[in-house]
């Protein structure tokens, strides 16, 4: 029970402060269940995020539910998402009954002017953080690039690709290109590997 | 009844609007066309204030719907709604990748993953930049490169990263706070 509510909790926190939306709940993540409770691993954050990202649902639920199950089961994942939109239902909620010009009074408006900033800036160091473990080698350097620039371009691109077919895409070449690999590697290591099992 | 309505409404959404939150978005308009439980203008109403709070827009605009809907139970019922068809499919892919985590396949796929997934986080964070460093409106009026960029947001961005770098033990959310109140203390908005 402890442990529930300590998901329960930590999910709150990111949620009340994960501005600028899911991706760049990340920098939190990393700082509070890599680094702070040792939940998780960067690298496991990574693989959450990439099939979040082409599974049904919003990605940060997605995410959310992922290190809930990991961590206890079916009633770890209901903690950490609803300890994710527990914060947000509140605020909006506040400002649906008390606050009805909320984003456009001034103070609001320069506040998240400067958040945004400090939201970009935290993006990039995650990416900085997640590189050496992503990008491994040619072949990825360039799926990275192809998806960057697919995803940043896809206003201008006459035909723009939704993120999950990306995604997916990127998935089945990681097996054929693997699998064309373990091929060359020579038939002794693959067949030490059935053996094996 | 309305809550049942409510719910499978959002549920319906949850389900079928993939990636971010924007996603929701195509949804969330055919559905005020369907139902009229809010408008066009209610939508573009909680863009910004998503863009003001925490939380992706898609699970505001469904807490604010419930709540326009059928008052506070609504607000909670449709936000719940939104996340419940994630946790069910996740929780059955949490359990496949537990158990196939060694497979070869696996490890070939996640191997093609992990540059995708961080090439749309950095797409992302250049979304994000767009808004938050740059002012294309302002040079394509002056034509003047020095009006491309807003400076003092690029001097905050610089001062963040640095302070990070050096202080890495400050909570991310401290950074968060204090750029909340440079951006109140030197109008980041302009207004």
């Amino acid at each position: 029970m402890k442990e529930i509510l300590e998901l329960y909790l930590a999910f709150f926190k990111i949620g009340a402060v994960n501005f600028g939306g899911g991706y760049a709940m990340l920098p939190l993540l990393e700082r509070d269940l890599v680094e702070t409770r040792g939940w998780t691993t960067t690298e496991d954050l990574t693989d959450y995020f990439a099939i979040g990202q082409c599974t049904p649902g919003l990605i940060a639920l997605n995410v959310a539910t992922f290190i809930g199950c990991r961590r206890k089961g079916i009633a770890g994942a209901v903690a950490a998402t609803v300890g994710f939109v527990s914060a947000p239902i509140v605020i909006i909620l506040l400002i649906a009954t008390f606050l009805q010009g909320f984003a456009d009074l001034p103070v609001v408006q320069n506040a998240f002017a400067g958040i945004r900033v400090c939201v970009c800036v935290l993006i990039i160091q995650a990416v900085l953080r997640l590189w050496n473990k992503s990008v491994v080698d040619k072949t990825t350097l360039v799926l990275y690039l192809a998806v960057f620039l697919m995803t940043a371009l896809s206003g201008v691109l006459p035909l723009a690709v939704p993120a999950a077919v990306l995604v997916i895409i990127s998935g089945i070449l990681g097996v054929l290109i693997g699998g064309l690999r373990d091929g060359k590697a020579g038939n002794t290591t693959a067949n030490g590997k059935e053996a094996e099992k | 009844m309305i809550y049942l309505r409510l719910f499978f409404e959002f549920f319906k959404t949850g389900l079928f609007s993939i990636g971010g939150g924007l996603a929701t978005l195509p949804f969330l308009y055919e559905m005020s066309d369907k139902t009229h439980w809010f408008s066009h203008a209610d939508i573009a109403d909680m863009i910004a204030i998503s863009e003001s709070t925490p939380g992706a827009i898609g699970i505001n605009m469904s807490t604010y719907a419930g709540f326009k809907t059928a008052g506070y139970p609504g607000g909670v019922i449709a936000t719940l709604a939104l996340a419940t068809p994630s946790l069910i499919i996740i929780l059955i892919i949490s359990g496949f990748l537990q158990k196939f985590k060694d497979s070869r396949h696996v490890q070939h796929a996640l191997y093609g993953l992990r540059p995708a997934s961080i090439a749309m986080i950095t797409a992302a964070g250049l979304n994000v930049a767009k808004v938050a460093l740059v002012n294309i409106d302002a040079f394509w009026a002056s034509r003047n490169p020095g009006d491309l960029f807003i400076w003092k947001a690029v001097l905050l961005g610089i001062l963040i990263f640095a302070g990070q770098k050096a202080f890495p033990k400050i909570h991310p959310i401290a950074f968060i706070a204090l750029s909340a109140a440079a951006g109140i203390l030197f109008r980041f908005a302009g207004v």
